[in-house]
């Protein structure tokens, strides 16, 4: 099967599954051809997102963290995707896509001065294409259409993949930019993973579309509906979706249904507000790393001593992060200042001054 | 050097640009075969290829968004929005993400974008066309605000603002598009951002003022020299932000009284800022309150109401006349 058009999804509005939940291959013809290395690399970077989403989770609550949207639940989505590109295409993350970020070259010490609020948390390494996260939540896929032109101007093989929920599927932006990227023929991704809710608000209040993956239609773009729990699927269509780009055939939405066991974010939101825990229980049982590592299991690529080490591996990963950035010297007015322009203007020269005499006392 | 109007300095000055450097792309509404609704454009499309000069669909947030996407790797959009009263549909792309750029990425990127547009009274246009929101831009931190008064200005100052690391916004008045030619060099010169002009030296009271209302300033300037004798120092501050503050200042000590005269409408805009600015570095040197000659804070008037909407001579006038008999 290539990808479809999603008028051809939606006769059959099944998403795309290549494991099914109990971990067997469902549809053998599909199976990415990835090695057992490579295998076992993408469970490795599930189980340490799991572990440093609990850890980060409990950081928060200490008061050692600022802003943070948990992610588990949503791993194979994130993980798969990320997995599937290489290091030369770019990411244009929305909020609770940090860990594509970090998987893509983000250091995770920066990850966590982003989320203290710190200038440090946003100095993106050279060579590592990413941007920091949006927080208007569709602007990053008009952006992610700009630099995907870019690509194509200069005849460059990379894509640009922009991350965002369902919620921002309201929103113009997102269009616009699908509609942009069909006609310029353009190498872009948007990748909505619909995890059910934008913070409280349940799909079916969203739209009254029977999903995501239609709205491609309207921008003439390809698409596809996929299980975001499977983290095969996942990076089947990413990668067909990254071919469909370099090879001149634009861009291609991909609609990964999931869900964030969490809140939406750890300042305040409380999802028994708005979700049972019948549902959250469902959900589970489609749980990514359950899933993928029954399917290894059963060939003998994963067992209980792996898992361990990588629990192990996660959790000094997170504290010598979380030590390196209290290293950080805090965050000065005066540097905010000499972000605004290349050259400062006289005003600014003088505000900074102000600022440098504050922060020498 | 040949005469040219503002329309076509401007043209010039993004040929100029195009030229010298493969990373400027120019895109817009109807900015191709078209060659701009005001033909700002002209001819680029066929001189240049359809991969420097393009169509967008009509969607200003998708332009706005387009052109940060080019930015960050490494190209220089110079993106038009076709009337600026159209520019809160690409406001977000301008104001929080442009200029954002360079403080979230810790200076890893920068968003050289030019967003120019045509905007300004006095040609009745339809609603949401001609509003002046300059001011609205001159809060917005770490844009640069660009308006030009005439045609060699506008070549300067365009080939600055491609050339600069900064997202600027460059507002082109539709009303000097082609009121009048003036010498313009053929080639390459550019006119810093951020530095204003003496346009007319004198040493009893000063208009600070920019675009079509230098035009304005300069007649009254004739007509109360002519009236009263008194000697009138016209800035024409070529940018709004940065704002040439110095030269306004060294003005004002000299001649101990000023007018800001502006388009846009009175409150917290362009000349509230300048006012204030003045009170806090030169309050000693005045012998009377700056006034401000502004349109009313109304939104922009339909065509039947437009000329006595706008400041015009008798009103900048009247205004000399005041500080001057204060």
């Amino acid at each position: 099967m290539s990808v479809t058009t999603a008028v051809e999804q939606t006769e059959n509005n099944a998403p795309l599954q290549i494991l099914a939940p109990d971990g067997t291959v469902v549809r053998p013809d599909l199976m990415p051809n990835l090695s057992d290395d490579e295998l076992r690399e993408l469970m490795r970077k599930m189980v340490f997102t799991r572990v440093w989403d609990q850890r980060a989770i409990s950081l928060n609550r200490q008061g050692r963290l600022g802003f943070y949207a948990p992610v588990a639940g949503q791993e194979a989505s994130m993980i798969g995707s990320e997995g599937a590109l290489s290091k030369e295409d770019f990411i244009l993350p929305s909020y609770r896509d940090i860990p594509q970020m970090v998987w893509h070259g983000f250091p995770m010490h920066q990850a966590f001065l982003y989320s203290r609020g710190h200038i440090e948390g946003g100095r993106i390494p050279e060579g590592v294409n990413v941007l920091m996260p949006q927080i208007i939540i569709a602007a990053q896929c008009t952006q992610a259409t700009g630099v995907a032109m870019g690509y194509k101007l200069r005849g460059e093989k990379r894509v640009a993949i922009n991350y965002f929920g369902d919620g921002a599927t309201s929103q113009g932006d997102f269009y616009e930019g699908m509609n942009y990227a069909g006609v310029y023929k353009l190498p872009v991704i948007f990748f909505s993973q619909n995890n059910g809710y934008a913070i409280s608000l349940p799909f079916e209040k969203q739209t009254a579309s029977e999903n995501i993956a239609v709205k491609a239609v309207a921008a003439g773009i390809a698409s596809e509906r996929i299980d975001g729990m499977d983290i095969m699927a996942v990076y089947y269509a990413v990668l067909k979706a990254k071919e469909r780009g370099v090879n001149g055939e634009g861009a291609t939405l991909i609609e990964a249904m999931t869900y964030r066991y969490g809140p939406h974010t750890m300042a305040g939101d409380d999802p028994t507000r708005y979700r049972t825990g019948e549902e959250q229980s469902e959900w589970e049982l489609r749980d990514p790393l359950i899933r993928f590592r029954k399917f290894l299991e059963a060939k003998g690529l994963w067992n209980e001593k792996d898992e361990e080490a990588v629990i192990e591996e996660a959790k000094k990963a997170v504290a010598d992060a979380i030590k390196k950035a209290d290293e950080a010297p805090k965050m000065k007015v005066s540097e905010l200042i000499d972000c605004m322009f290349e050259t400062l203007p006289p005003s600014l020269e003088e505000q900074k001054a102000e600022y440098l005499a504050k922060e020498s006392k | 050097m040949a005469q040219m109007t503002m329309v076509q300095a401007i043209t010039d000055a993004m040929r100029v640009e195009l030229k010298r450097d493969e990373t400027v792309l120019v895109f817009g509404e109807d900015v191709g075969k078209n060659g701009g609704v005001f033909r700002a454009t002209e001819g680029l499309q066929s001189e240049f290829g359809e991969q420097r000069v393009f169509d967008t669909p009509l969607a200003e947030s998708g332009i706005g968004g387009l052109a940060v996407g080019l930015s960050i790797n490494g190209f220089r959009p110079v993106a038009e929005i076709q009337f600026f009263g159209f520019v809160f549909e690409t406001f977000d792309a301008i104001a929080s993400q442009a200029t954002r750029m360079r403080y979230r990425s810790g200076g890893r990127f920068h968003s050289p974008v030019t967003f120019r547009s045509p905007f300004g009274g006095g040609v009745k246009t339809p609603e949401l066309h001609a509003d002046s929101l300059e001011g609205l831009m001159l809060q917005t931190p770490g844009l640069k605000v660009v308006i030009p008064s005439n045609p060699y200005d506008a070549k300067g100052l365009l080939i600055s603002a491609i050339r600069d690391n900064d997202p600027v916004v460059f507002l082109e008045h539709m009303k000097l598009y082609r009121s009048f030619r003036q010498e313009v060099p053929e080639g390459d010169y550019a006119i810093p951002l951020g530095k204003a002009n003496v346009v007319k030296e004198g040493t009893d009271v000063t208009i600070i003022t920019y675009g079509a209302m230098v035009h304005t300033s300069l007649k009254a300037a004739e007509e109360i020299e002519k009236a009263r004798g008194a000697k009138v120092e016209v800035i024409d501050l070529r940018t709004i932000s940065p704002l040439d503050i110095d030269t306004i200042v060294e003005s004002v000590k000299k001649t101990n009284r000023a007018i800001v005269v502006q388009e846009a409408q009175k409150t917290s805009g362009v000349a509230a800022e300048i006012i204030t600015q003045i009170n806090e570095r030169a309050i000693l040197h005045l012998e009377a309150p700056v006034l401000r000659i502004t349109a009313p804070d109304t939104v922009y008037p339909f065509a039947q109401a437009e000329d006595v909407w706008l400041p015009d001579v008798k009103r900048v006038v009247d205004g000399l006349t005041q500080v001057l008999d204060f």
